[in-house]
Order: structure tokens, then sequence, then C-alpha cells
């Protein structure tokens, strides 16, 4: 599985949207309804994925889905 | 054989004043959306005028022992688990200890945050299984609302008051306390505390011009802590026990925010029919939130005798709590 593709698999589970609705410009916010307590939620669980830690500066600044891929696909 | 110690009796008590999301709407810049969403809260208890926490703890410490069947005398020890004692000295403990007429009981306060029943049920439980005491007294009780800043939208409305108790003793064997997990991370002791009144900060004008005496609180650092450690605290409880999360018929969460909640829940991989929740009626009460949750659950006949119930509290320290039982009355 493609990064976005997991990016995309965890992202429905957590903020409970449809695959299709998430695309690479998604914003988390502002497309897919999440709020700063589900960001908590999806960087934990990314972590979690990927097997990496995620400093909080680097989370702070992930606001789409490219945000997302580009900052695992750097960790990993 | 080891001795098997639980919980005989249970007791709380809230004050009569309700403050809901639409009462602080009128206080601070906020709405029951807000409030609601974010943290699952309607309503939250507040202590009436000169109401203190070793009130309320007295008000559930009797109804405790009502229900255990123990006399005031038969306590050897009692515990309060607080972070808004009436004093900083004497304890709280032991104004309880003397308006109940707990006269043959050493008493002291614990402080661990929102952990702190949790913790007092560890210590109380070991106290009484090493053969120490035979009854213990356990109380997690709070004003918080005296130590709330009502200016400050992003906590005046998470938090509310309230006491409950539980009397410790012997129980048939194979029930009672079978795995405690307790710890602590120091660390982030920053995130979640009162600045001024103690040693570091003595009260001065200025500490209380600075608001310094009430709750500071980062909460998506709690948020971040609380989401992380539950799961682990709660699994290393049941492995002590030889237990998994699918043998547990009740878990019992702190009562800090339904966000939390439900996600505790799908880490446990455990459905919401089996987690209580009153985070909505009281909002978080700190250490009383575990005692008066075990109350409501027994007062409606959820808790069965040898059923399996898991506690899992976090709070400030940072601290973490889970406890496994047998329920055992």
């Amino acid at each position: 599985m493609s990064t976005f593709e997991k990016v995309r698999d965890i992202t429905v589970e957590q903020l409970s949207v449809d695959a299709d609705e998430v695309k690479m410009e998604s914003s988390f916010i502002d497309d897919l309804g999440a709020d700063s307590l589900d960001i908590v939620e999806l960087i934990m669980a990314f972590e979690e994925e990927f097997e990496v830690e995620i400093p909080d500066e680097k989370a702070e600044k992930i606001r789409t889905v490219a945000d997302a891929v580009k900052m695992l696909d750097e960790e990993k | 054989m080891e001795k098997a110690v639980g919980i005989l009796g249970l007791g709380c008590y809230v004050p009569e004043k309700v403050l809901t999301n639409h009462d602080l709407e009128k206080i601070v810049e906020t709405s029951d959306e807000w409030i609601v969403e974010r943290t699952g809260i309607k309503n939250r208890h507040i202590a009436a005028e000169g109401e203190a926490t070793s009130d309320m703890s007295v008000i559930a410490a009797e109804r405790a022992l009502a229900d255990a069947g123990v006399s005031p005398e038969e306590i050897e020890l009692v515990i309060v688990a607080t972070a808004s004692a009436d004093h900083a000295f004497p304890s709280t403990a032991c104004l309880v200890q003397d308006r109940i007429g707990a006269k043959n009981a050493a008493a002291f306060d614990l402080s661990a945050g929102c952990s702190g029943f949790v913790y007092s049920l560890g210590v109380a439980s070991q106290m009484v299984k090493s053969g120490l005491y035979k009854k213990a007294l356990i109380i997690g009780a709070e004003t918080l609302s005296r130590i709330m800043n009502w200016e400050d939208r992003n906590t005046c409305v998470l938090f509310g008051d309230g006491a409950g108790a539980a009397v410790i003793g012997e129980v048939e064997d194979g029930l009672g306390v079978l795995g405690i997990d307790l710890g602590s991370d120091g660390s982030g002791g920053k995130y979640l505390f009162q600045p001024a009144g103690g040693s570091r900060r003595p009260a001065s004008h200025e500490t209380v011009d600075a608001r310094e005496h009430f709750i500071h609180m980062n909460g998506n650092e709690v948020f971040k802590f609380a989401i992380q450690i539950m799961g682990k605290t709660a699994k290393r409880a049941l492995a002590k026990a030889g237990l998994e999360p699918a043998d547990v018929d009740l878990l019992v969460p702190h009562q800090a925010n339904i966000r939390i909640i439900n996600s505790a829940a799908k880490r446990l991989k455990m459905p919401m029919e089996k987690v209580w929740v009153n985070v909505d009626k009281y909002g978080n009460t700190s250490a009383a939130s575990i005692p008066i949750a075990l109350c409501e659950a027994q007062e409606q006949g959820v808790l069965k005798k040898g059923g399996t119930v898991l506690l899992v509290g976090f709070g400030a320290g940072l601290t973490w709590s889970s406890i496994v039982l047998k329920w055992s009355k």
C-alpha cells in the first residue's frame, strides 16, 4: 500500500468520512470536518501505523492529506 | 493463600446547584454546541457557598459506610484524594475522620490529581491485604469550582464539584482487586497545575492579580497524554490479573471528556455499552469522578457480583492509574 492509501484508510477510520472524499489536496479541518482534537488523534494513528515519532512542531504544520503523506515519507 | 480485598460499600454526593452550558454562555464567550462537541459535557454541579471538600466527603463517606454496613469505629484508615483540599493543612482526611467519628483511623490526603481515587484504592487495598488494617475508607472529593478561573473559557466549562467514597475490606476469595497499574510522568506536570499558593509561589497580591491560584491547563497536551496512556495502563493492569479487554464487563474511565473516553474504548476494542459515561451530567470532577460513576452503576444494578470492572484514571502529575476488580458485593 502506498503512503497515500495508508493515510487515506486511517483518515476514513478516524474521521468517519468516505474514502473518495479523501484526496491529496483535502484539508483535514476545512474539507474533512476534523477539529483540533481529531488532529491529535490522527497524528497518533499515523505514528502507530508508520512506526515513527512526529515531533509537535512538524505535526502542527500538517494541514492537508498531501502534507501528511510528504512528512511520513520523509520520516520513514 | 493471599487475602482477597475489595470494595464493601459505595457512597457519593454532588451539590444541589446545577450549572448548564447555557448558564455558562452568560459568563464566558462559549456555546452549548462547542462544549458538547468538544467535551460531551452538558451540566456540572457546583458547591453551595461555604460548602467545602470535607463537607461533601463526609456525606459520601457516611453513605458508603451505610451501604457496607460498617461502623465508623471499624475504619482504621481514611484517605482523601483531592486537589482542592479544605486547607493546605491539616489534611481533609483528618477533618473527615473527626466528623464521621472514625476514632481508630489513621488519616491522610493523597495528591495524584484525577488519578487520586484509583491511587487510593491501590494504597488502601494493599494495606488491608498486608494485614496492617482491616477496613479502610477512601474518598475522592473536589470543590474545583473554587480554583477555576471563571474568565477562562478553556477551563471553566470543564470541571464540577462532587465526592465519592468506598469502604475497603476483606472479600470472598477470588474477588476484589486483581491487578493494579499506577504510574507517573512528572515531566508533564506543567501541563496541568495550580501555579501559586505553595512554597514555590506563596500567595501574594501579585499571584492573586495574575490569577495563579487557579487551574492552568494545556488542554491539547493533556488530551494527547490521556489518549496515549489510557489503553496502555488498562492493558497492563489487565495483564497482571491474567485478563484481556474482552473479559471486562464494565469499564469505568475517569470522566474528563467524552472524546477521551471514546478513544480509550476504541483502543481497548470495547463497545460503548460496556463503558460507564456520566461526564454529560457532572463534568470533570477529578478524583471524585470514578467513585461517583461506580456509585451510579451500583444504584442502577449494573455491577454484578463476580463481574469484572476496570477503573482507568489519568490526571495532574501527570499520573495514570488502572485497577481491575472482580465485583465483590
